[in-house]
């Protein structure tokens, strides 16, 4: 029998058979579903109409979670009503909620829910961050998560996967953001459409979960269904600090797996990169753009900042302070990450290096409140889109890179290598 | 074109009135898209279109405005999924050859695309099973009432 990649393991265990091969098409079943603010209002409303589901397959206790994350706290009375929809909709039925200043989803889900060998849906594309503790996650729409949360069970294509093998070691100054934003630039937004991505290789294994649920989280933007880690020594770590180590199990993928395309990257001459506006894959390295004047500075989302990189950030601005007339705001992922940086004297650099800290959510990313640039700003971003008009105002332009990039180019206030500062 | 350029974040208080936010439809990439759109026009795309964002208000207000179906050289994965669950149509075909404005005829069960306007006969790849019998049915919802299941085509 043919050795199984990590999607086909983890897929095949929600299987009925038990197995699963690249191409096929199975009904899986799901071990968690989630959604949250964005899209919670048009998920119950789906819900309600499948009304001939037997109430016994909805129990929603322990497999279930709402997250209020995207609009936090509510900047208008629709958002604020969409949201009180979403909130009694779960105290009302059992389902988990984690509300207003909790966290981003992807990164509360990393803390508290997700384990390695699940199956994880959600009604967001950055489901895939759950890929760094190998579970297997993908995003979808609310039509889906709707009847995933009834039946307790989707249909998936089994994708074929991509190996990236990330070879010689991390440089200083250079994180795993950095990393997925090269291999994005040889992939294209449709490089890898349908595919997981498989990450492999020393600096991977050696790697904390940290950076990487920042590798797996990127994987949408090449089109990817997901990205995949293994789960070993640092994955249990992760998971022990949270006190979860019971959830631990070591999962890697056949030696003998078939991959469809493999590509490697060294990392030891890699320079921090920047993706230049209109899509994340346009990425260039730091040297290649720096100097271009910045007017707005935001470390924050779901692929950054947790506390590995709060910490690189209150490293960088230590006994700093912004540069005039630069807007800065920092938005920790989750009120874990905000205690740690409180704890740690991080809030107190921020504060002095004249951040604005906004309650953790998604903030600045998404585009709805918060932040929003004038019109013909730059802004530096340490989230994974750049779009026009994702941030919130059609005639801004972002900029995308690691967190310690966005600080160094808080400081000087035009985009700056963050290896001058560390 | 990304999800985030046919249904913009800023609009994110307009998600539960979705026949104010369909008036925002593609904005910023094309202006006099939402407010010319006819019932019974298709929407022509090239490459990945639906990038990006899963939200499901992103066809939805497409089909709101009367679009018959989107044809696309390919889709993001996500918005292609999202498409056939609400019911529309996403075609795979070829579409440099199709000009605006162009009278286009769809036969889904036949594969092919007539552009009466030009002499053009694309043809078209069939979809999945799942995803024509999803379609068959109308959307997904209607798939699971009528089956009271998910089940393999």
């Amino acid at each position: 029998m043919v050795g199984k990649t990590l999607a086909e393991k983890l897929i095949g265990w929600h299987t009925a058979s038990g197995t699963a091969s690249a191409g096929e098409v199975v009904i899986v079943k799901v071990d968690y579903t989630f959604s949250h603010d964005a899209a919670g209002p048009l998920l119950i409303n789906q819900l309600e109409r499948l009304k001939t589901i037997k109430t016994e397959a909805t129990e929603w206790t322990n497999n279930t979670v709402f997250f209020v994350d995207h609009a936090v706290p509510a900047p208008t009375k629709e958002i604020a009503n969409d949201q009180l929809l979403l909130r009694s909709f779960a105290m009302s039925n059992g389902i988990a909620l984690s509300d207003a200043g909790n966290g981003i989803c992807h990164q509360v889900l990393a803390e508290e829910y997700a384990s390695p060998g699940e199956l994880i849906v959600g009604t967001d594309s950055h489901t895939c961050t759950a890929g760094g503790l190998c579970a297997f996650a993908t995003g979808m729409g609310a039509t889906d998560i709707a009847v995933a949360m009834k039946l307790r069970k989707t249909w998936l294509r089994v994708p074929e996967s991509f190996k990236l093998v990330i070879e010689g070691h991390l440089p200083r100054g250079v994180y795993a953001k950095d990393l997925i934003l090269k291999a994005l630039s040889i992939l294209g937004t449709d490089g890898a459409t349908y595919k997981a991505l498989e990450f492999h290789g020393r600096v991977v294994e050696e790697m904390e979960v940290a950076g990487r649920l920042t590798l797996a989280n990127m994987a949408v933007e090449a089109g990817a269904k997901t990205g995949l880690v293994r789960s070993d020594e640092k994955t249990r770590k992760y998971l022990r600090e949270l006190g979860r180590e019971e959830k631990w199990r070591e999962i890697k993928a056949d030696e003998d797996a078939v991959y469809e395309r493999e590509i490697v990257i060294d990392a030891t001459e890699l320079e921090p990169q920047v993706s230049i506006p209109g899509s994340p894959d346009k990425a260039r390295p730091v040297s290649s753009v720096k100097g271009t004047k910045v007017d707005e500075v935001f470390i924050g989302s779901c692929t950054n900042t947790r506390i590995e990189d709060m910490r690189v950030v209150g490293q960088i601005f230590k006994g700093r302070e912004k540069a005039r007339g630069l807007k800065l705001i920092v938005t920790p992922s989750s009120r874990r990450v905000y205690t740690q940086c409180l704890d740690e004297g991080i809030i107190k650099i921020l504060i002095e290096v004249g951040a604005t800290i906004t309650p953790p959510g998604c903030g600045v990313c998404f585009g709805a409140l918060g932040g929003i640039p004038a019109d013909n700003e730059v802004i530096f971003s340490s989230s994974n889109r750049n779009f026009p008009g994702r941030t919130g105002n059609p005639k801004a332009q972002t900029f995308l890179g690691s967190p310690a990039t966005a600080a160094a180019t808080a400081i000087n206030g035009y985009i700056s290598d963050p290896r001058e500062f560390l | 074109m990304s999800t985030d350029e046919i249904t913009p974040g800023r609009y994110l208080h307009l998600r539960s009135n979705l026949q104010e936010l369909a008036k925002h439809t593609l904005e910023d990439a094309r202006k006099d898209f939402a407010p010319n759109v006819k019932s019974g026009d298709f929407v022509v795309a090239g490459k990945n279109f639906g990038m990006g964002s899963s939200r499901e208000q992103a066809p939805l207000v497409i089909k709101l405005l009367g679009v018959r179906a989107i044809l696309a050289e390919s889709f993001a994965r996500i918005f292609y999924r999202n498409s056939i669950n609400i019911g529309l149509p996403a075609i795979v075909c070829k579409t440099k050859s199709i000009e605006e404005g162009d009278e286009l005829e769809l036969r889904l069960r036949d594969g092919i695309v007539s552009n009466l306007t030009r002499k053009i006969e694309l043809e078209f790849p069939r979809m999945s099973p799942t995803m024509e019998a999803i379609m068959n049915e109308g959307g997904l919802i209607a798939y699971v009432e009528k089956h009271g299941d998910l089940l393999l085509a």
